[in-house]
């Protein structure tokens, strides 16, 4: 993990507002949002369907602009970095994890774990990628497309992915939408673990059992903050 | 882990489309390459014919040319000197001319050192009345061959035989119908002469012809010492202008004379040379207009029809591009997310491209070869004529081309929000 001075939050966002339009009407995405999350915080963004959360996880990972508001990651003021600056700073500070993987089907799972290593090379990438998937179990499955694996074993690909870098902030958005039960508490552990080892994570999700594994709880409606605790 | 495969792996997996592609590249490149080579086998078969014919006219000429040497070299050409007052129309229409000059102008001509004429033939000619033989005859006085004094003896026989003193030659309509016989007596205009030769028939004015003795003729038609023209034979010369040389030779010892030119064989031949040569000349440049024509043509065509097959080959490559692009949209979000650049992204999708290319130039090369050995032609990379720098410049345009072809679809396909992609549908 990269050290982070404790002074700076990993995440430290002022009323970000997002408006979409669409077809000449104007969806208001995201409505004044303001949070801060600090290294080893395990934070969940719920609500209903359609309230916001992918918006405000894209925002938050650099993939989305937002029309209002501030947003510093990790102490950089990211809101007026160029396309290419976000690109390596997304490779360097931030992790995804998503609802539907999106490994790339063609590769096996090792080269897909490694892929980030295209984005930023680092020393050791392999042995470090062999490393996680024992953790999680699935060191056998190394030389197998994501096509032969279950859906639990490509989420928990897709995390070691994510992890590989080291970010600061792993954002997933509803990680455990596709899985059972027993996937879907392998994944959840191990965000959590990556939390007491100090990275940040920021999960969008509406399923219960996720939402309490959180230390912090940001409720939404409709692209407004209801309630954080 | 590396971009290489990435991209390796990609087109192994949608690896169809690769080939579709790729053998779209094919397609133009061989068009490209099999129009160069048709074009340059029809330019060495205009070559090819344009010798054969070269070599045919050279072949005719010079059967002319040994027949207008052969021609020269026995005949010379033959050459009338009148005297400078003689009207040529009279001479035309008679057969001979009435104007006087003296006989020794033969000496003096004889004793020159003239170099171009070989045989001199001094002659006295006129149409009489045969009184005993009733009928019209062309007296012919001639004088065998005045010997050039100036040159050694080694010349050859006599050029027409001579007919000597009391004798006569009778062409075949004199003798034939009187039925005389060599060796015969006739009674010519009060002379007794001796038949020396009788003709076989020529069918001309030689059949009505008297051949008598130059002296003998003077005195019978009382013109004494002199003849009315010179016939010069055999003349040879170096020089093109061959009669203009003989003139000026006999010009300038005999000021009160005019030269004409004998229609020979070898004059005949020299134009038929001429005109043959002119034939092939025109035969050659009609052919040459032709095959230019259709080669223009042909030329006009295969251009047409490569920027045409090589228009839809890149088409084929844009539309190829723009589905894969279509069908990798949440591997792009994937890649964008985990931090890959744009034109990191952008540089994975156009490798395919120009991968599709360079294996596209590369293949059509190869079976151009194949091809070559199976049709036992070696000739064909021969007849495209390209030096090793084309052929590089081939395999670089020619991914280069495809790449530029998938540039658009790839450009926009990297740069497609991935939020939209990436937001749970
Ligand atoms: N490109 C877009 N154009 C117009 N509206 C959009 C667009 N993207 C998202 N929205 C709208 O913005 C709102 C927030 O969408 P978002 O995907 O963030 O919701 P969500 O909370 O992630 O929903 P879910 O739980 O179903 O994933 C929704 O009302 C959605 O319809
Ligand atoms: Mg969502």
């Amino acid at each position: 993990m990269n050290e982070l001075s404790k002074s700076n939050p990993v995440v430290f966002a002022a009323g970000l507002g997002k408006t979409y339009e669409a077809k000449g009407k104007k969806v208001v995405a995201l409505d004044g949002i303001s949070l801060e999350v600090n290294a080893g915080e395990f934070v969940s963004v719920c609500g209903p369907s359609g309230c916001g959360k992918s918006t405000l996880l894209l925002i938050l990972g650099l993939l989305l602009k937002q029309d209002e508001g501030s947003l510093k990651l990790s102490g950089t003021d990211v809101s007026d970095l160029s396309q290419s600056s976000k690109s390596s700073f997304r490779a360097e500070h931030i992790g995804f994890v998503f609802q539907d993987f999106h490994l790339i089907p063609y590769l096996s799972v090792m080269d897909n774990i490694l892929v980030p290593s295209l984005a930023k090379p680092v020393e050791n990438a392999a042995d470090r990628a062999r490393m996680l998937l024992s953790e999680m179990g699935i060191e056998n499955r190394c030389d197998h497309l994501p096509s032969a694996l279950s859906a639990g074993e490509r989420q928990r690909t897709a995390l070691v992915r994510a992890l590989l870098l080291q970010p600061e902030l792993i954002l997933a958005d509803e990680p455990t939408g596709n899985l059972d039960r027993e996937n879907s508490t392998i994944v959840l552990d191990h965000l959590a673990g990556y939390t007491d080892r100090g990275g940040a994570v920021i999960m969008a999700t509406h399923d219960n059992e996720a939402m309490e594994r959180t230390g912090t709880r940001i409720v939404l409606d409709e692209g407004r903050q209801i309630s954080s605790k | 882990m590396n971009a290489k495969t990435l991209v390796i792996r990609e087109i192994l997996h949608r690896r169809w489309s690769f080939v579709i592609g790729v053998v779209a590249v094919m397609v133009s490149v061989s068009c490209l390459l099999g129009s160069l080579a048709l074009l340059e086998r029809f330019d060495r078969a205009t070559e090819q014919e344009l010798g054969k014919i070269n070599s045919e006219t050279e072949k005719i000429l010079k059967g002319h040319e040994d027949g207008i040497r052969k021609a020269m070299k026995g005949l010379g050409f033959n050459i009338h000197i009148y005297p400078e007052g003689q009207d040529l129309a009279e001479i035309y229409s008679k057969g001979y001319g009435e104007e006087l000059m003296p006989e020794s102008y033969v000496n003096k001509l004889a004793e020159s050192k003239i170099v171009t004429v070989n045989h001199l033939l001094p002659r006295l000619t006129q149409m009489i009345e045969w009184p005993e033989g009733e009928t019209s005859v062309l007296l012919f006085g001639i004088r065998g061959e005045e010997p050039i004094a100036h040159r050694s003896g080694k010349r050859k026989g006599e050029l027409l035989d001579p007919v000597g003193e009391g004798e006569i030659a009778l062409g075949y309509e004199l003798h034939h119908r009187r039925n005389i016989k060599e060796g015969d007596s006739v009674e010519f205009r009060g002379k007794t002469l001796k038949v020396s030769k009788v003709h076989g028939r020529r069918g001309g004015i030689d059949d009505i012809t008297a051949w008598v003795a130059l002296p003998a003729v003077q005195e019978m038609l009382g013109k004494p010492g002199k003849i009315n023209s010179i016939l010069a034979l055999e003349c040879n010369c170096e020089s093109l202008d061959r009669l203009g040389e003989v003139t000026r030779e006999i010009m300038a010892i005999l000021p009160n004379t005019q030269v004409i030119e004998v229609e020979s064989r070898a004059l005949a031949r020299a134009q038929a040379r001429n005109g043959a040569k002119a034939l092939r000349i025109q035969e050659m440049e009609n052919f040459v207009r032709d095959r230019e024509k259709l080669r223009d043509l042909r030329a006009a065509f295969a251009n047409f029809f490569v920027v045409l097959v090589t228009l839809l080959s890149l088409v084929c490559i844009t539309y190829l591009t723009a589905s894969n692009v279509r069908e990798r949209i949440h591997e792009v979000g994937a890649l964008c997310a985990i931090g890959l650049s744009h034109s990191k992204v952008l540089q994975v999708i156009l490798s395919r491209a120009v991968l599709m290319g360079l294996i596209g130039a590369l293949l059509s090369v190869a079976l151009l070869s194949i091809c070559g050995v199976i049709l036992q032609s070696g000739g064909v990379f021969d007849l495209i004529g390209f030096d090793a720098y084309s052929w590089t410049a081939l395999i670089i345009a020619v991914p280069l081309m495809s790449g530029a072809a998938a540039w658009l679809p790839a450009f926009f396909g990297a740069r497609r929000a991935p939020a939209e992609v990436l937001r749970n549908e």
